[in-house]
This record gives C-alpha cells, sequence and structure tokens, in this order.
C-alpha cells in the first residue's frame, strides 16, 4: 500500500549484521516502533499503513507479542555485537499508534526496557491522533513511562482537513493539548501546509491556533504529492488543484515568522522548538546519523552504517517472526561516496550545519554569495543553511556533494 | 501457366510489335497494389499459394503504410485472339515527394491505367500523374477500382472521369483488385489500346534507367527500358551522364522473381546487375549504352533530384552519433535522393543535416532509421533551401538557419511551388483561407464533375513544410488531397528569428520566417519555452530577436523551493536515492550558458506537441 522499499541486498535470515558492522557501544542508541493501523487511509500519505480490511489476518491485537519478538530478536543480535547500552529515545509512529489501547503501547515500552534499558533522562513519545485520544488515555501514557505526545493536527481549517480526509475536530485540540499538559506530557503538534485549496489566510489561521495553544515544538511539513496515492490521482484527474512550489516558499516564510515570533525557533528544516531542551531527541539521532532499530512492518533501521528495512505487510512480517525468522527484507551498506552525500544531506537540515569537510570551496562562496549559506559560519568551516537555503536543501546538497 | 498464357514470349527475341509496356497510376489506398497482386495472379506468374498481399512491395514500411516507394517492372504473359504478348507492367510510386522517379516510369511507357476509386473519386496526386502521362503521349485506360464496395459510385466517377480525359463514360472500365472482377479484360484493353514501342534493333543500343534498388545480396539492381539495339550478359556497358562502365553480370526480367535472360531487346522492360554497391552509380533518369558502340546522344529527360527539404537529424542519445552515421551510409546506397552532412548544434549535440525530396521522405527515411537500425532520433524543424544575397554581392544557399550571415541582406529569395488541392466543393472556404495566411497567390479553380473542386495556387514551399499538410487535412475532415510541384524562386521579405535563453542564442530554435509572421513565431516559441523548461536558480529570460531586436519576451522566474521537507520515518536510504537520481538527472541536462534544459524540452519544443498533445 506504500510507497516501494528500495532495492537492497537480501539480509541474514536470522537477522544478524551485515558482515564487518560493529556497533560502538558509545553512539547514542534509540528505537522506533511503526504502528501500522489506521482507521481510514488518508490521501494524501504513502505510509506503510492499513486499515483492518487491508490486514489479511493479521490482527492488531497480536501486535504486542508480535514486536516482542523483534525485540527479542534485536536484543539478541545488538548483545552479540556488543551493544547492551540503554535507549537514548523511543518513538511510536505510524499508522495511527493510538487506535491501540494505551496499554498495548505501555507494554512494548516495557518490552524495550526490558531488553535494554530505557535512560532515566530519555524521551518517550508517541504520534497521537486528536480525537483517538482522551484524558484518561494521556494519563494512562504518562503512567506507563511516556514523556511526550504529538499530535497530528495538521490544520484547523475544516474544508483543508476534508481534503487531506482528516476526521478530527479542530475545535477539540485545544483541550487534548491541555489533557496531555496536565498528564505531565511534553506536547508538540504537526502541521501540514500546501495542502491542494489551502490559501495563505487559511494557513495563517492554522499557524495561529498552533501558537496560541503555546506549544514548546512544532513541526510544519509542505505536503508532498506522492505517487499512487488517492490525492495524485485526484490533481491529475484536475478535481484538486496541482501543488504550488512557490505558494509552498511564502507559506514556510510565514510559518518561519510566525513561530520566531512567538518564541519557537528552529532547529531542523520542518521544526521549531521553544528551547533546545524542547527538540526532538529523536528526529535529531536520525539526522545526526545515531544508531536505531526499527521494529515492526516496513521499519527502517540504522546501526554502525548498515541500513535495512523491514518487509512492509504485517500478515508477512508476523509470520516470518512467527517461523523465527527476521522480518528484515533488504539491506545497504552505503559506499563512501554515499556516506557523503548522507553526511551532507542529513547535517544540513539542522541549524547546527555540518562541518565543510572537503567540500569544494569555490561552490561554497558561490552558494554563500547566492544567499543559501551563512557567511559567518562558512568562513569558519561550517555548512549552515540561511532561510532561503533551507527552501532549496536540496539543490545546496547536490551543489556540494562530489560527483560520484 | 494461365490459359491465357500458354506460350509465354522469350526475353531478348520478342518482336516489339508484341510488347506492351504500360504503369498504373493511383492515389494511395486506390488499391493499386491489389489489382497488381491480382494481375499476377490471373497471368499465372504467381501461383496462389505463393500469393502474398501486396507481394511487389518489398519492404515492411510500405506494406504497412499502404504505399509504393520504390517502383519495380514485372513481366506478364497474355494471349489475345491466340496470339501471346508480353505485358510489361511498371509499378511508379505514389506520392507527391516522388514526382521525378514517376516522370522516368512514364517515360519507360506507352499507356497508363489511370486507377481510381470508386467510392472517392480522383485525386491530386492523380491527377498530376495524369498530366504528366497525358504531356508523355501514353495512351489512358482510366479504371474505376474497388466497384465491390457498397459505397462505389462508379457512375459518378466514370463521368468525372470522362470529363477529365475525353470519352464517354462507358468507355471507363470497372474492376475489383479485390474480387478480380474486369481484370481480364483490363488486360484485353491493355493488348488493345496500348501502342507497340518503336525502335531501331540496329543502332547502338540505348536503354532508360527508370530505377535503381540497393540489395543486400546482389548489389544494386537496375531497372531498364530498352529504347534501341540490344543488351546482353557479359556486355561490357557505359552510363552516358558519368561515363562510367560496368560488366553486366546478369541481365533479366522480372516475373516476379528476378529471372536471367539471354539479354534484353527493342521494348523490353527488364533489370540489369553490374556489381555496384551504391544506387548512385546507377542513377534513375540515365542512359545505358553499349561501351564498344556507344550512342552519340543520350535519352532526355535526365536531371539529378534536388533536395527540397532539409532537416537536421540528432540521436537523443549521444553516444549513438557513430551509429546514425553508419546508419545513413547504408541507406544511401538504396537511396540517390538522400543527402546528409554532419552538423553541431549547441543544444543537440552531434549530427547530420539531411537534404530530402519532400517531406514524407523525410519522414520514411527517419521512420528506417528508427526502426530497421534501433535508432532515437530527434528531428529539427524541416527548412528549405533559401537564396541570400548579402549587400557586398555574396551569395549564400542557405539550407539551415545557422547558416543565415548575420551582416546587410540585400535579398532573399525562396522556392515557389505549384499546389493543386482537390477537395468537396464545401471546403473551398477554408482551403482558400489556409493559402492566404501561408502567402498563396490564387491561380485558378475548377470543378471536376459535380461537387469537386480543384483549386490550384502558388505558394513558398516554405509554408507547406512547416504542418500545411496537417492544417489542411483536419480542416477537411481529411477528404483534401494536395499535390505540389517546383515552379522556381521568388524574393520574400524573409527575416531570421533567434530564440535566445538567458542571452544564448538556442541554435535548433532559429528559423526564416516571412517578416509579418516573425512576431507570431517569436511568441510562439518564448511561450512554449517557459512552458518546458524547469525553473532554475536564476531568473532566466527567454526572448525572440530578429538581429539585435527583441521582438518577444517571457521570464522563467527563479525557483524558490527545492527541499523535501519530510523525513520518511527514517528511511533515510529513499531519501538519498532521490537526491542521487535528481544528481543524475542534473548530469543529462544540456548547457545553454548557464541554463539547465532537460533534452526532452528542446524534444517537445521542436515537435511542437504542447499545445496539441497535453490533455488538459
Amino acid at each position: 500500500m506504500a510507497g516501494a522499499l528500495p532495492p537492497g541486498l537480501p539480509p541474514d535470515p536470522d537477522g544478524n549484521l551485515p558482515p564487518g558492522i560493529t556497533p560502538s557501544p558509545h553512539t547514542p542508541f534509540s528505537a522506533y516502533v511503526h504502528v501500522p493501523y489506521c482507521r481510514v487511509r488518508c490521501g494524501y500519505c504513502d505510509f506503510n499503513t492499513y486499515t483492518s480490511d487491508e490486514l489479511r489476518g493479521s490482527r492488531r491485537e497480536s501486535f504486542v507479542d508480535v514486536v516482542g519478538r523483534e525485540i527479542e530478536l534485536a536484543e539478541r543480535v545488538m548483545s552479540t555485537a556488543g551493544v547492551r547500552r540503554p535507549l537514548d529515545t523511543v518513538f511510536f509512529g505510524g499508522g495511527t499508534p493510538t487506535l491501540l489501547p494505551a496499554s498495548d503501547l505501555v507494554a512494548v515500552r516495557s518490552r524495550l526496557d526490558n531488553a535494554w534499558g530505557i535512560a532515566p533522562d530519555a524521551e518517550v513519545t508517541t504520534e497521537a491522533n486528536p480525537d483517538s485520544v482522551d484524558a484518561e488515555y494521556l494519563d494512562a501514557l504518562a503512567a506507563g513511562g511516556f514523556t511526550r505526545v504529538s499530535f497530528g493536527v495538521q490544520s484547523v481549517v475544516p474544508h483543508v482537513l476534508a481534503t487531506l480526509d482528516r476526521t478530527h475536530d479542530p475545535e477539540r485540540v485545544g483541550d487534548v493539548i491541555s489533557q496531555a499538559r496536565a498528564a505531565g506530557l511534553d506536547v508538540s503538534i504537526d502541521l501540514i501546509y500546501g495542502t491542494p485549496g489551502e490559501s495563505l489566510a487559511d494557513w495563517r489561521r492554522s499557524l495561529e491556533s498552533a501558537v496560541g495553544w503555546g506549544v514548546d515544538h512544532v513541526s510544519a511539513y509542505a505536503l508532498i504529492v506522492e505517487e499512487g496515492t488517492a490525492l495524485e490521482r485526484r490533481i491529475r484527474r484536475g478535481e484538486v488543484p496541482p501543488i504550488d512550489d512557490d505558494l509552498h516558499a511564502d507559506m514556510y516564510e510565514m510559518a518561519d515568522d510566525a513561530f520566531s515570533a512567538a518564541g519557537l525557533s528552529w532547529y531542523e528544516i520542518s521544526n521549531w522548538s521553544r528551547t533546545p531542551q524542547h527538540r526532538s531527541q529523536h528526529n535529531l539521532a536520525y539526522w545526526r546519523n545515531h544508531d536505531w532499530w526499527g521494529f515492526g512492518p516496513g521499519a527502517h533501521s540504522h546501526v554502525a552504517g548498515a541500513r535495512w528495512w523491514n518487509v512492509k505487510h504485517p500478515a508477512e512480517y508476523e509470520r516470518l517472526l512467527g517461523s523465527g525468522l527476521s522480518p528484515a527484507q533488504g539491506y545497504e551498506v552505503p559506499t563512501p561516496a554515499e556516506r557523503e552525500l548522507e553526511r551532507l544531506m542529513l547535517g544540513l537540515r539542522v541549524s547546527d550545519g555540518v562541518a565543510a569537510g572537503d567540500a569544494d570551496a569555490a561552490e561554497v562562496a558561490a552558494l554563500v554569495t547566492a544567499g543559501l549559506l551563512n557567511d559567518e559560519a562558512a568562513r569558519s568551516g561550517q555548512l549552515v543553511l540561511t532561510r532561503a537555503g533551507r527552501l532549496r536543501a536540496d539543490e545546496v546538497v547536490r551543489r556540494l556533494a562530489r560527483e560520484g | 501457366m494461365s490459359p491465357r498464357a500458354r506460350t509465354p514470349l522469350t526475353p531478348a527475341s520478342t518482336d516489339p510489335a508484341k510488347i506492351r509496356n504500360f504503369c498504373i497510376i493511383a492515389h494511395i489506398d486506390h488499391g493499386k497494389s491489389t489489382l497488381a497482386d491480382r494481375m499476377l495472379q490471373i497471368t499465372g506468374i504467381v501461383d496462389d499459394r505463393s500469393m502474398r498481399a501486396q507481394y511487389l512491395d518489398r519492404m515492411d514500411i510500405e506494406r504497412e503504410r499502404g504505399i509504393t516507394i520504390k517502383s519495380q517492372a514485372v513481366r506478364l504473359p497474355w494471349e489475345v485472339d491466340g496470339s501471346a504478348y508480353a505485358l510489361n507492367m511498371i509499378d511508379t510510386p505514389g506520392h507527391v515527394d516522388f514526382t521525378y522517379e514517376v516522370s522516368r516510369s512514364l517515360a519507360a511507357c506507352e499507356g497508363a491505367v489511370l486507377l481510381v476509386d470508386a467510392a472517392q473519386g480522383i485525386e491530386a496526386q492523380t491527377l498530376a500523374n495524369l498530366y504528366l502521362a497525358l504531356d508523355n503521349d501514353l495512351a489512358i485506360i482510366p479504371v474505376l477500382n474497388k466497384i465491390d464496395l457498397p459505397s462505389a459510385d462508379p457512375e459518378k466517377y466514370a463521368k468525372e472521369l470522362a470529363s477529365l480525359i475525353g470519352g464517354s463514360p462507358s468507355d471507363v472500365l470497372r474492376v475489383s483488385g479485390k474480387t478480380g472482377a474486369g481484370v481480364e479484360e483490363l488486360l484485353d484493353r491493355v493488348v488493345e489500346l496500348v501502342p507497340a514501342p518503336q525502335g531501331d534493333p540496329s543502332a547502338p543500343a540505348r536503354a532508360m534507367i527508370f530505377d535503381s534498388v540497393y540489395d543486400a545480396y546482389r548489389g544494386v539492381v537496375t531497372y531498364v527500358r530498352v529504347i534501341d539495339g540490344k543488351l546482353s550478359p557479359r556486355q561490357k556497358i557505359q552510363m552516358m551522364s558519368t561515363r562510367a562502365t560496368h560488366e553486366l553480370l546478369e541481365i533479366g526480367v522480372s516475373s516476379p522473381e528476378p529471372t536471367p535472360s539471354q539479354g534484353l531487346g527493342v521494348g523490353e522492360v527488364g533489370y540489369l546487375i553490374t556489381g555496384v554497391k551504391d544506387v548512385r552509380q546507377s542513377k534513375v533518369g540515365d542512359t545505358v549504352t553499349d561501351q564498344a558502340k556507344p550512342a552519340t546522344t543520350a535519352l532526355e529527360g535526365y536531371t539529378d533530384p534536388k533536395a527540397m527539404v532539409f532537416s537536421g537529424l540528432y540521436p537523443i542519445d549521444g553516444s549513438d552519433y557513430p551509429n546514425l552515421r553508419e546508419a545513413l551510409d547504408k541507406l544511401k546506397l538504396s537511396d540517390a535522393s538522400l543527402n546528409y552532412e554532419p552538423e553541431t548544434s549547441v543544444a543537440l549535440g552531434f549530427g547530420f543535416r539531411c537534404g530530402f525530396l519532400g517531406l514524407l521522405h523525410l519522414e520514411i527515411i527517419t521512420e528506417r532509421l528508427e526502426r530497421e537500425f534501433g535508432l532515437d532520433l530527434i528531428a529539427t524543424a524541416p527548412s528549405v533551401p533559401y537564396a541570400v544575397t548579402t549587400d557586398d554581392g555574396k551569395f549564400i544557399e542557405v539550407t539551415n538557419p545557422s547558416e543565415y550571415p548575420t551582416g546587410k541582406i540585400k535579398s532573399v529569395s525562396e522556392p515557389v511551388v505549384k499546389v493543386a488541392i482537390l477537395a468537396p466543393k464545401d471546403y473551398v472556404g477554408t482551403i482558400m483561407e489556409l493559402c492566404q495566411s501561408r502567402r498563396g497567390i490564387l491561380l485558378g479553380m475548377e470543378y471536376l464533375g459535380e461537387d469537386r473542386v480543384e483549386i490550384r495556387y502558388t505558394m513558398p514551399l516554405g509554408e507547406i513544410v512547416f504542418d500545411f499538410f496537417d492544417h489542411l487535412k483536419s480542416r477537411t475532415q481529411g477528404y483534401a488531397s494536395l499535390d505540389y510541384e517546383p515552379c522556381g524562386d521568388q524574393e520574400a521579405d524573409l527575416v531570421k528569428v533567434d530564440i535566445l535563453l538567458q542571452g544564448e542564442q538556442v541554435d535548433a530554435f532559429s528559423a526564416i520566417v516571412h517578416k509579418e509572421k516573425a512576431y507570431a513565431y517569436g511568441v510562439l516559441m518564448t511561450e512554449r519555452l517557459k512552458k518546458l523548461i524547469p525553473r532554475q536558480q536564476f531568473e532566466v529570460p527567454i526572448q525572440a530577436a530578429i538581429g539585435a531586436r527583441i521582438i518577444a519576451r517571457e521570464s522563467i522566474s527563479a525557483i524558490r523551493k527545492d527541499v523535501l521537507a519530510k523525513c520518511y520515518g527514517g528511511d533515510i536510504t529513499r531519501k538519498r536515492k532521490l537526491l542521487e537520481k535528481q544528481k543524475e538527472g542534473k548530469k543529462r541536462m544540456k548547457m545553454v550558458g548557464r541554463v539547465e534544459v532537460p533534452q526532452e524540452a528542446f524534444i517537445a519544443a521542436l515537435q511542437g506537441d504542447e499545445e496539441t498533445k497535453k490533455k488538459p
């Protein structure tokens, strides 16, 4: 159902790390848990997620036990490789993790805790749909060791939510945010801009609401029309207008202005936080190339330079683990040139930037002149995007990446 | 063997009085090849088992398009009143681009079957060829074909034919190439009406080449009609235009497969093989004579075919250039009218400037290059040869807008053609409007029968090569047919329009157009390119200019957003691959100054399909 997995090498059936991959016990270690369920599929989404009709015999009720098996497998593999450190961050994403009872999420967290331990100051987040949680649910999460919740708000404008196939009532969002805070959870919200038909005024309304809720962390993602989604078909048929990149740029700038004025500063292209402590430690682990194990159907992992990904369908995932096999479908160990491209691509996204390394000095100077890289940082050997540069980060990466 | 041809006459010893040479003049789709098939069967030289449709059309491309590109000659045995005859049927090409070949085929005959579809009536090209046949004093046998069709209206079209060539509608034969009805009567009528060839058997040999075909196994096969004297195996022959000499390795007749004979005598039609590998060594229209005892005067009418339409052919994949060269070299062996020379374009890389007889010729060659040689090609907009005289009196022939001189121009002249369009009378208004808009000058208009009209114009050829035929067809629901023939040159107010991207000229889009159309061309191309060229990191002006004067302008605003906001839940591989793909894409871009242009944009802009093919 989701975007295609990359082609890769066939992984070890027992789940052992590829030959030559030796993780360091000093590298921070994270866990991502993919909960592949949704009540309905949103027209824009190409994530690996399934409605109950599409599960082909796999059942939500067995999720904890099946993921539990992958945790056992991972524990064994990492121990063999010499890694026993506690987890620095845990993140439940989807899908809609909150379609599961809070007790299931807490149970998976406990199994992770049993396998490696969870560091005392660790960030433990779950994504949540504003209409699938209430005060009781949020209290149960907090009591079960969760520290943070990220609400998929997307917009507060009804026609925009309708185009996105989102069903929640925007009036409720303020309430669930208060309930989460009351439960002692940090709160982040996700917004989407550039939905077909969304005007600058619509976007301003969503930004004003977000600022009004006083959250300490916001993610704002430009809508990407992915191949094979219902939204892509609707655009192709002319039922909704196509994406306008210039409007996206205006909306990004409007968001950056609104968040800055409210005391939230950018620390990653699509993320803003009130203080450095409010940054999403889990997302930073991706940008900083830390190690993480992705659990669940279609989840991606990275350990010490090797990347692999699980089979996508929950039924196949369940079958493999039930037979004592690894659910991994493919893996790759990027070449040095690919590593360098990743280093630039990931590092440039964050406000700390990335060391210039052996980037072409003339190209760096040209990018500074073009207003895409910060002049001062570049002079001290660090590549940091300007605001215009953030909007054209891919171009900056392509220009800096050496031919290869 | 047919019961009507029990004792076929032997080549080389056939009395000219027993020979009939005829051709079939017909429009594409009027059933000439099918009629020829029936003749092969009825005369018994092809049995039912080895029969295949359009037997004489050798190339796949001919059979698929239902048209004949190369003509052939077949010797058919026939008997009338117990007397044996040898009928030589010369198959003529049916398209406007091959008028010269048609004229040579006609010169080899004494008679012509004028074959017209009984459901459609005569078409412009047929009419033009009919006039050619009448000029050659050929006996004309009017025939309506496809009388088996429910939509056939033989009464109406018999009247039309009778009014064209004189005589009574009852003289018009009615046949069906499909069922064979009337074909025997037609062969009888050929014997009755077509005069026997005349010639001097004791004079030095003279034979006219009316076709020359390259065969991968046998080299060039040359088709000739003997006028005087005799040609024999092993004889040393000479080509009168080039004085080149060859030995006759084989001589024979087609029946319809090549059959060697003891020679060819006065009035006979057959083939020669000398071992040459290039049709240019055996040119259509040339006279073959005996080397030992050469004729003093060549037969009349020989001319070198002149390229009338030029286009740059470029491989889409630049590394295919050597393959394109090789493929053209091979095609040239079988096509004397194809010529080409290397050309380099900033936008398209290395390619060839090719000269063609006309648009169909261009289309056929491009299609053969793509199909037979597996090449992906792009062709630049067709252009015609212009004669430019500069202020300092220098004369330059321009077959490519890039050769257009930059200094002061004294005059420019362009080729002009006489155009004949046949169409139902309801379309006269729309056709005249179209011709008027292409700088046409009305010569006259005549009714053929009750509801069809022949409209005659003179028009610059440059106006015709630029999508004229497409417009004519679409405005007349396909009912109009077109023929044209060169009729000299005229001075015209022509200018060269250049297209500039960020001040850099893009050679592939320069065009020589009439002054009054320069603005429209400039607007069309700048708008088209604005849609096709992706946004760059800076603003890109697109301009159309005549010399230094800008006549149209568009601009592509700088890109503002080039970033993927989300990270696909830790799927770093996917994001990296996207970037790698984008980087690969950049490598395939052509650089015009600092502007990156995808090759597809050039192709789409040249083909002009952006406006028409894109779905709303």
